[in-house]
C-alpha cells in the first residue's frame, strides 16, 4: 500500500501503457539533454527511437531503467515511479532488462554463468531452476555448444545474444535495447535482429534505440524521431518513413535510407 | 642417524655449528620456530587481504567520513615504520585490551602473536588497499551498469563483478606487496613472538652460533619466499580467463 502511495499512482493494469514518459527533462550540468519528451508504449509493443547521433536517444531510455536520473517530468514503468527519490530500484530493474551496445558481459563467466548470475545473486532463485531456465534461452538465442565459452571465446553477436538471454533471464516485462548492433559486423547484425524480432513478436514490450531502419520499419509499431532532446515526429511506420513531415526528420532519412 | 651425525662430526672438524642438525632439543625449537612464522605469515596474509578487500570497498561509499577514515589510515600505516606500529599496536594497545587471570599471573586475551598479525596485517593491509583500488579503476564503468540494470547493489556487484575482475588485474603488484608482508614478520621478534627469527636468536645465544643461524635464516625465507611466489604465479595462470587480457 505505502509502496504504491509514495509513487504517487493507482495499481498498473493492461489497459494502462506499460510504460509512461512524461515530459521528461534531463540535463547534464548546464547541457539540457532531453527538453520535455513524452511517449506511452503499451503492453506487447516495440518502437524504435531514432535520431541523429548526441540527440539524447541513449540517454533516454538509460532514465526510463534509473541509470541516469531525470530532473523533471515523469516516467511510469507499470505504474512505478521511476522519479521517485524512494524508488525501489530492484523493483524497477526486474521490470525493465537493458541491453547494450558493448554488450557488457562479465569476462570472467561463462556464458552460461552470465545468464544464471542474477537470478541466484540478486532473485535467490534456486540454482537448479535457474540453469534450466538459462538452458532454455541458450536455445532460444540459438548458442547451444556456446553455454562453457567465456566473452572473449566468442563473437560479437554471438556476446550481444548471450547479452539478451542474460537480460531475459531476470523475466523482464520491458526491454531496452540501445544500438545493440551498432559494434556488430554487417554479418552477425542480422542474427541479432533476428532474435529481438522473435522477441518482439512473441509479445515482449521493446524499446529499441537503432540506425537499423529496415529492421524498424518491419518491426516497430510505432517510430521516435528524436533531434536535440525532443521527439520531432512519430508514428506509425508506414506512414513515418513515406510520408515524413518535419524537415529535419525528412532530412535524416535520405541521409541514412 | 647418519644425517646427524655428519653434521656433529662437521662440528668437530671444522667449528661450524649446525646444533640444530645433531641435537634434539634445537632441532624441536627450530621446527616449532618454522612453525610459528608460518602460522604468523598465513594469518596476517589472510588479514591483510581481508583488510584490502573492504578498504578497498569502503574507498567508493558516499559517507564522506568513511572516505577520510580510509584515506587517513592508509597514509599512517603507508608512512611509519612496521616495527614502530608492532611496538604501537603491543604495548599501546595491548594495555587497552582486558585481561584475565592466566594461573597466577595476567593475560591479555590479543597475545603477542595476536597484536602481530593484527599491526602486519593492518600495514600489509594499507598497501593491499591502493593496489586492490587500482584494479578496480581499472574496470569499466560499463561493466558496473551492467550489473546494476540487472538488479546488483553495489556491494553485490563488488562481491560477485567488480573485485574478482579487479583482482586479477592487480595480483601482480598484489604479489609484491605479499612478499614484502612475509619479509616483515620477523620484525614480530620485537615483541617476543616465538617465530624463526626470535627462536634463531635464542639459539645463537645458547650455543654461540651466529654465522650458521643467519645462514639457516636466509636459506629459510628464500625457501618461504620461493613458495609464496610460485604459489601466486600458479594462482593467476589458474584464474587467466580465456579470451580476456
Ligand atoms: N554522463 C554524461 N555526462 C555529460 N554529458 C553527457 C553524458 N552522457 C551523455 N551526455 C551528452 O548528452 C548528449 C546526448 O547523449 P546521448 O548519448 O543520449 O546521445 P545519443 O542520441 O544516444 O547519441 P548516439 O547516437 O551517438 O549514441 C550528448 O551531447 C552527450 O555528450
Ligand atoms: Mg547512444
Amino acid at each position: 500500500m505505502s509502496e504504491i502511495a509514495s509513487n504517487g499512482g493507482s495499481a498498473w493494469t493492461p489497459d494502462q501503457p506499460m510504460v509512461s514518459i512524461k515530459d521528461v527533462h534531463k540535463s547534464f550540468g548546464d547541457l539540457e539533454v532531453l527538453k520535455g519528451i513524452s511517449m506511452d508504449i503499451m503492453k506487447g509493443e516495440c518502437i524504435c527511437i531514432i535520431g541523429p547521433s548526441g540527440s539524447g536517444k541513449s540517454t533516454l531510455i538509460r532514465c526510463v531503467n534509473a541509470l541516469n536520473d531525470i530532473q523533471k517530468g515523469s516516467i511510469l514503468v507499470e505504474g512505478l515511479e521511476v522519479n521517485d527519490p524512494a524508488l525501489d530500484k530492484l523493483e524497477l530493474r526486474k521490470k525493465v532488462g537493458m541491453v547494450f551496445q558493448q554488450y557488457n558481459l562479465f569476462p570472467h563467466k561463462t556464458a552460461i554463468e552470465n545468464i544464471m548470475m542474477a537470478p541466484i545473486h540478486v532473485l535467490k532463485q534456486d540454482e537448479k531452476e535457474v540453469e534450466e531456465l538459462a538452458r532454455e534461452l541458450v536455445k532460444k538465442v540459438r548458442l547451444e555448444g556456446k553455454e562453457n565459452s567465456y566473452p572473449g571465446e566468442l563473437s560479437g553477436g554471438q556476446q550481444q545474444r548471450v547479452a539478451i538471454a542474460r537480460s531475459l533471464a531476470m523475466t523482464p516485462d520491458v526491454m531496452l535495447f540501445d544500438e545493440v548492433t551498432s559494434a556488430l559486423d554487417p554479418e552477425t547484425v542480422k542474427e541479432v535482429l533476428t532474435t529481438i524480432q522473435e522477441l518482439a513478436e512473441e509479445g515482449m514490450t521493446c524499446i529499441l534505440v537503432t540506425h537499423e531502419m529496415g529492421f524498424a520499419r518491419e518491426v516497430a509499431n510505432h517510430i521516435y524521431f528524436t533531434d536535440r532532446g525532443v521527439i520531432v515526429e512519430h508514428g506509425e511506420p508506414a506512414t513515418f518513413f513515406d510520408d515524413a513531415k518535419d524537415p529535419r526528420t525528412k532530412e535524416f532519412l535520405s541521409q541514412i535510407l | 642417524m647418519e644425517f646427524a651425525d655428519y653434521f656433529l662430526e662437521l662440528y668437530e672438524n671444522t667449528g661450524w655449528n649446525f646444533v640444530f642438525l645433531y641435537e634434539q632439543y634445537e632441532y624441536d625449537r627450530v621446527l616449532e620456530g618454522m612453525w610459528v612464522s608460518i602460522k604468523l605469515i598465513v594469518a596476517s596474509l589472510i588479514f591483510s587481504l581481508v583488510v584490502g578487500f573492504i578498504g578497498a570497498w569502503a574507498q567508493g561509499v558516499n559517507s564522506k567520513f568513511v572516505r577520510n577514515a580510509i584515506a587517513g589510515y592508509i597514509q599512517l600505516f603507508r608512512n611509519t615504520p612496521p616495527f614502530v606500529q608492532i611496538l604501537f599496536f603491543y604495548f599501546v594497545l595491548g594495555n587497552l585490551v582486558p585481561t584475565y587471570d592466566a594461573g597466577g599471573y595476567q593475560e591479555g586475551y590479543i597475545d603477542s602473536f595476536g597484536w602481530a598479525v593484527i599491526s602486519l596485517g593492518f600495514f600489509a593491509g594499507s598497501f593491499n588497499v591502493e593496489i586492490f583500488r587500482s584494479g578496480i579503476e581499472a574496470v569499466p564503468e560499463s561493466t558496473r551498469e551492467a550489473a546494476e540494470a540487472l538488479g546488483y547493489t553495489r556491494l553485490m556487484s563488488y562481491i560477485h563483478v567488480i573485485f574478482p575482475l579487479a583482482f586479477r588485474v592487480c595480483l601482480p603488484s598484489l604479489n609484491n606487496n605479499l612478499v614484502n608482508l612475509l619479509k616483515t614478520t620477523t620484525l614480530a621478534y620485537g615483541i617476543a613472538v616465538p617465530e624463526m627469527m626470535y627462536t634463531a636468536n635464542q639459539i645463537w645465544s645458547d650455543n654461540v652460533n651466529v654465522s650458521e643461524m643467519m645462514i639457516f635464516l636466509f636459506l629459510f625465507y628464500v625457501g618461504l619466499v620461493a613458495i609464496l611466489v610460485y604459489g601466486m604465479h600458479k594462482w593467476e595462470r589458474k584464474m587467466k580467463i580465456p579470451g580476456y587480457g
